[in-house]
């Protein structure tokens, strides 16, 4: 049984911790606005992105002048598989569902007799990967110095990502992320950027009608500025879900532990009164037989 | 009076202008060409330049572009620039580092057509640099 000392230093650290908790969850709560807001803003421009790449690829019917990194290799020998998670733990199974996701997808390919590589973004998958796959993984990008994600971070990634097909070190290219579809519920999502999957035409229809295109310099020209320049819009709408998402996990994480200490709080009083009263009775019951006894 | 049409300026970080406009000047891959209303579909890259707005209500704005794409119907143009500015907002430093980065590509650049391609984003930089920041 533990004294009432220790009681109440139990106590007293138990609240420490709750102001912690309760501290981070407003500052998660702070910066899940300013994320989504960050996401929100982002959308337009990948929307017509879409639009514009759906537009063009009508144009060019699928000839043989469309680029590589669109029609892919021919081969899924390669697997490069670019896996996004956050710089920071603490938000309860957000990194873990990424890391999760991923090497079911490792195992399967690797079942099928396939190569895989890996490149990570953010610590925390890397730290989980590296476990398993050390020898696979290429290369990770920290994103810990990153005060506001910028198109720039997302850029180079994909650059990077791009100069490897190049090289061609890969065939299939998946990012993997986890989708903000809520502040309390994030999907991890593998999604392939290499070869180009491209949403066919609906938007075409939309807003040109079926106006013939005068295209300035020759669609496929443009189409191979357009669609590296697509992979980076994707990785940078993974990147910023990604930043929501963790945030939105941190969130409720954070609440969880805040109401948790609460209740510890409440059981450790109940326990210390509890004690405090017994000694208290004990002590007047000594006294009284002592009384008696005269 | 010119009729007026619907203008978009995105860049990935956000929609930086939305708005009914009389005139826009593009800076073209192929050279700068000047927008209006129900002009033919045109797709186009654009190179680093300035986007001259001529707004509805008579204002005029300038902004900074680095590269992207516009793509043009009768009913409005949408440019999706990779990074856009105001013009008064440009940050003379960015702008120094941009052109620093070109010089290095230019000097790192491994075949003839590269290298080409380098040396001519360098000279549209160093054009626009001139263009928007007198003295």
């Amino acid at each position: 049984m533990p004294s009432l000392k220790d009681l109440r230093n139990r106590i007293a650290s138990v609240k420490a911790t709750q102001k912690i908790t309760k501290a981070m969850q407003m500052v998660a709560a702070a910066k899940l606005r300013r994320a989504q807001e960050a996401a929100e803003a982002a959308r337009p421009y990948s929307e017509r992105m879409g639009s514009v790449l759906a537009n063009i690829t009508q144009a060019i019917g699928g000839g043989g002048d469309a680029p590589a990194l669109m029609t892919g290799t021919g081969k899924d020998n390669v697997h490069l598989l670019v896996v996004c998670t956050a710089e920071r733990g603490l938000c309860g199974g957000f990194n873990s569902q990424i890391a999760r996701l991923a090497r079911d997808h490792i195992r399967r390919l690797l079942a099928d007799g396939k190569q895989v590589k890996i490149i990570c973004v953010g610590k925390k998958g890397f730290d989980i990967l590296r476990r398993d796959y050390a020898s696979m993984i290429l290369d990770r990008v920290d994103l810990r110095e990153v005060k506001t994600l910028g198109f720039v971070n997302a850029d180079a990634i994909a650059k990077k990502v791009i100069h490897l097909f190049n090289e061609g070190a890969f065939d299939i290219c998946t990012l993997f992320y986890s989708q903000f579809k809520s502040v309390i519920s994030q999907v991890p999502t593998a999604q392939q950027i290499i070869p180009a999957g491209v949403a066919s035409a609906p938007a075409a229809a939309v807003d040109g009608g079926n106006a013939v295109y005068e295209y300035e310099p020759e669609p496929g020209e443009i189409l191979s500025d357009l669609i590296p320049r697509n992979i980076s819009v994707q990785v940078f709408r993974a990147l910023l879900e990604n930043a929501a998402g963790e945030m939105g996990a941190k969130m409720s994480a954070m609440d969880n532990a805040t109401r948790n200490a609460g209740e510890m709080i409440n059981k450790l009083s109940i326990t210390y009164n509890r004690q405090r009263q017994a000694q208290i009775t004990k002590e007047l019951i000594e006294i009284i037989s002592g009384a008696e006894a005269l | 009076m010119a009729e007026a049409f619907k203008f978009e300026l995105v860049s990935p970080e956000r929609l930086l202008v939305s708005e009914q406009v009389e005139s826009v000047v593009i800076p073209g891959a192929e050279g700068e060409m000047t927008v209006m209303a129900h002009h033919a579909p045109v797709m186009t890259t654009i190179k680093p330049g300035v986007v001259t707005v001529k707004t509805a209500s008579g204002g005029e704005e300038r902004y900074v572009v680095f590269g992207g794409f516009a793509d043009i119907v009768p009913a409005g143009c949408t440019l999706l620039a990779e990074s856009a500015v105001a013009v008064k907002d440009v940050d003379r430093a960015d702008l120094a580092r941009r052109i620093q980065e070109a010089k290095e590509d230019a000097a790192d650049a491994k075949d003839d057509q590269a290298r080409s391609k380098a040396e001519q984003f360098l000279s549209q930089l160093t054009t626009l640099e001139g263009a928007i920041l007198p003295a």
